[in-house]
């Protein structure tokens, strides 16, 4: 299908819903569409036939976090949810009179920050705590080994709840923001304030700078083959390449997408090399890295894409809006 | 457009003032008032309990130093932190307050509204509040930087506790206060009992509101004109001393000083943008807060600019009304302020 400039659309395919407030996070629950909404709610179901879960009633989410069948959630309510594909809601932890800033999750084990104070709880349900030297804005599990990365004012702790002793830590001045580990867990990757990325080879604790962008990237996805790095904050979807040893260093980012509107969220299909790019404008594309073809999902309009996330497959891309629209594209064929 | 836009940022008073000064009574003066609105509190995690509020977060004044190249620029990373939080909570509050400590440097918290693109799209700083205690603010003044910069920084002072002075004590910590910061306005108090409106929605970081909003600024204008063109006679080089003139006491502080320069006509933008942009790289650090209206050749606008340390924000604003005369003016707050340099270099701008 083709529009009128020429672009191939697939926006017929997206059923257009209202997801009644502001999406924080979208996933899919086994196969189940699920929305992270800002109003404490947690939406799970095909568009049409949603339940709607108070996960944090009278509160708001602030953080979600992923992984097969459960959706993580932290509010300012300083309780961390684990809803499931069921549609059950099962309270973690609850940090009284506290927000939660950062979550992750790897398997049964969950991350969450509060403030100073990083826990982790473990597939039995054993709880640590560590208190960071400042606030952590972000967390991510190791994808080896149960290690939790979080991010701080200048550096980034490396911890492993299970032993006594101080954390090491990979030192970089600035405030960083959002942790990400690449697939085979080489590279660290954190997005910081300073409208930049910074890196560090695991192996040897090498730095790595990634500039250039006009504002704070927010949003980070690895391809499936762990090649690639995909980044918003820019005018276009930056995506790093991390196959060699040395990752990005001394090499130019991709370009993928670039308008005059801002990427503020990107996503990584699961098993081909194409990237969704959703924009301030409220536009969707997607892109194949190959050839740079581009495939129009959602027309601009209705403010900046929230959230994204494809379903295990591949076939299903779920989108929400900071106003509170969303849709779901059943990819054709 | 631009100004719907504008409308709907979420205003943020910053409440400061020394320990003790009442920071907390004006903080539950605002919130017990029957103004129908609904406010998020930002409070010192370690602060004075019994806030009233439904809405109350607790900070703790992280300080970020940015890796910009500019050794002043600081922003209050929780703050960024929290605003992010809170408008996910957009439309179940109005207006943001946020109460620093006692010890606090109001200019992190003002520089992140400058700095960070995040809190300038949904937030605008709103009015720097400063507490001060009548009866101990002059020994302050002496012996805390803090409750100097405190008093530098503001655009809204309250001198609260009036009722434990004399009235002659009274105006000298009112002209202790003008010698510092003489274009705040300026608010006798007991126990903060101010008038909402003159705390809240203040716009004074609004460009084309920064003169609307301050009668003392274009009174103080007015006294130094007369000082530049009458007497010809300059305040830096006096300290610590008062003498009597149009019938008020002065003080010059030896620390902080605020220096104003009025051109009488246009000046050369060509002159002028370099110029503003080397005072405020230069003496930044001591530049506590700057502001001006400016008359640019050949332009119908008014070009309106205020800064914090280094960081500048400038636009040109209405235009100049028939019969309004066209003329320019500067005004700094600083420490060790070089005066004359400043005054000399705005006068060579002329067009």
């Amino acid at each position: 299908m083709t529009d009128a400039q020429g672009t191939t659309s697939l926006a017929e395919h997206v059923r257009v819903f209202d997801a009644g407030a502001e999406v924080v996070a979208a996933a899919f629950l086994d196969a189940a569409p699920a929305l992270a909404l800002a109003d404490g709610g947690v939406l799970i179901g095909e568009p049409g036939e949603q339940k709607r879960l108070e996960a944090h009633p009278d509160a708001a989410i602030l953080v979600a976090a992923v992984e097969g069948r459960t959706f993580l959630t932290g509010g300012d309510d300083g309780r961390v949810v684990a809803t499931g594909a069921d549609g059950t809601a099962q309270a973690i932890a609850e940090e009284k009179g506290r927000w939660i800033d950062a979550l992750a999750i790897r398997g049964s084990a969950f991350a969450w920050s509060a403030g100073k104070q990083v826990s982790a709880r473990d597939e039995t349900g054993s709880i640590r705590n560590w208190t960071s030297p400042s606030s952590v804005r972000g967390l991510a599990f190791q994808p080896k080994g149960f290690r939790l990365a979080a991010t701080h004012y200048n550096g980034v702790a490396l911890w492993f709840p299970k032993f006594e002793g101080p954390p090491q830590t990979l030192e970089w001045k600035g405030a960083h923001l959002d942790a990400t580990f690449s697939p085979d867990g080489r590279f660290l990757v954190t997005s910081m304030q300073e409208n930049a990325l910074h890196g560090w080879r695991l192996a040897d604790s090498r730095n790595m700078r990634m500039t250039g962008y006009p504002g704070k990237t927010r949003s980070l996805s690895w391809s499936h083959d762990g090649a690639w790095l995909a980044t918003s904050g820019a005018d276009a979807a930056v995506v790093w390449p991390f196959k060699d040893k040395d990752g990005p260093m001394g090499k130019a980012p991709r370009e993928c997408g670039v308008r005059e509107a801002r990427v503020t969220r990107v996503a990584f299909h699961p098993r081909a090399l194409v990237v969704a790019i959703g924009y301030a404008d409220g536009l969707v594309l997607l892109i194949r890295l190959a050839d740079a073809a581009e495939i129009l999902i959602r027309r601009p309009g209705g403010g900046p894409v929230s959230a994204l996330a494809w379903n295990g497959d591949g076939a299903r891309l779920l989108i929400g809006l900071e106003s509170g629209e969303a849709g779901l594209l059943d990819l054709p064929g | 457009m631009t100004e719907a836009r504008e409308f709907e940022k979420i205003p943020v008073t910053v409440l400061t003032g020394y320990l003790g000064a009442g920071k907390t009574t004006l903080l539950n003066r605002i919130l017990s008032e029957p103004h129908g609105k609904r406010y998020a509190v930002v409070v010192n995690e370690f602060g004075e309990i019994g806030i009233d509020n439904e809405l109350v977060i607790g900070a703790d004044e992280e300080v970020f130093e940015m890796n910009n190249g500019c050794i002043c620029c600081t922003v209050r990373g929780d703050l960024i932190r929290i605003i992010e939080g809170l408008m996910k909570r957009k439309g179940r509050f109005d207006a943001i307050i946020v109460e620093t400590t006692g010890l606090a440097d109001p200019a992190p918290v003002a520089q992140t509204f400058f700095v960070d693109e995040d809190v300038q799209k949904s937030a605008r700083l709103d009015a720097v509040v400063t507490v001060a205690d009548a009866k101990w603010l002059a020994h302050r003044l002496r012996d805390a930087p803090e409750a100097k910069n405190q008093i530098a920084f503001a655009d809204v002072i309250i001198i609260n506790k009036t009722d434990l002075v004399t009235p002659a004590e009274l105006r000298e910590v009112e002209a202790r206060i003008r010698a510092i910061n003489p274009y705040a306005s300026l608010h006798r108090a007991t126990k903060c009992d101010v008038g909402i409106a003159d705390v809240l929605e203040r716009r004074a970081f609004d460009l084309d509101r920064i003169l609307d909003i301050e009668p003392d600024f274009l009174a103080a204008e007015e006294h130094d004109h007369d000082h530049d063109h009458d007497h010809d006679h300059d305040h830096a080089h006096h300290h610590d001393h008062g003498h009597i003139h149009h019938g008020l006491k002065h003080y010059h502080d030896e620390d902080m000083q605020s220096v104003s320069v009025l051109l009488d006509g246009d000046v050369d933008p060509a002159k002028f943008m370099p110029w503003i942009n080397r005072v405020t790289q230069e003496q930044g650090p001591n530049i506590l807060r700057c502001k001006g209206v400016v008359a640019m050749k050949d332009d119908p606008r008014r070009f309106v600019f205020q800064g914090v340390h280094m960081m500048l924000d400038g636009d040109s604003q209405r235009e100049w009304k028939p019969g309004e005369k066209r003329e320019s003016k500067v005004v700094f707050i600083g420490r060790k302020l070089e005066a004359e340099d400043i005054r000399m270099g705005f006068l060579a701008c002329a067009a």
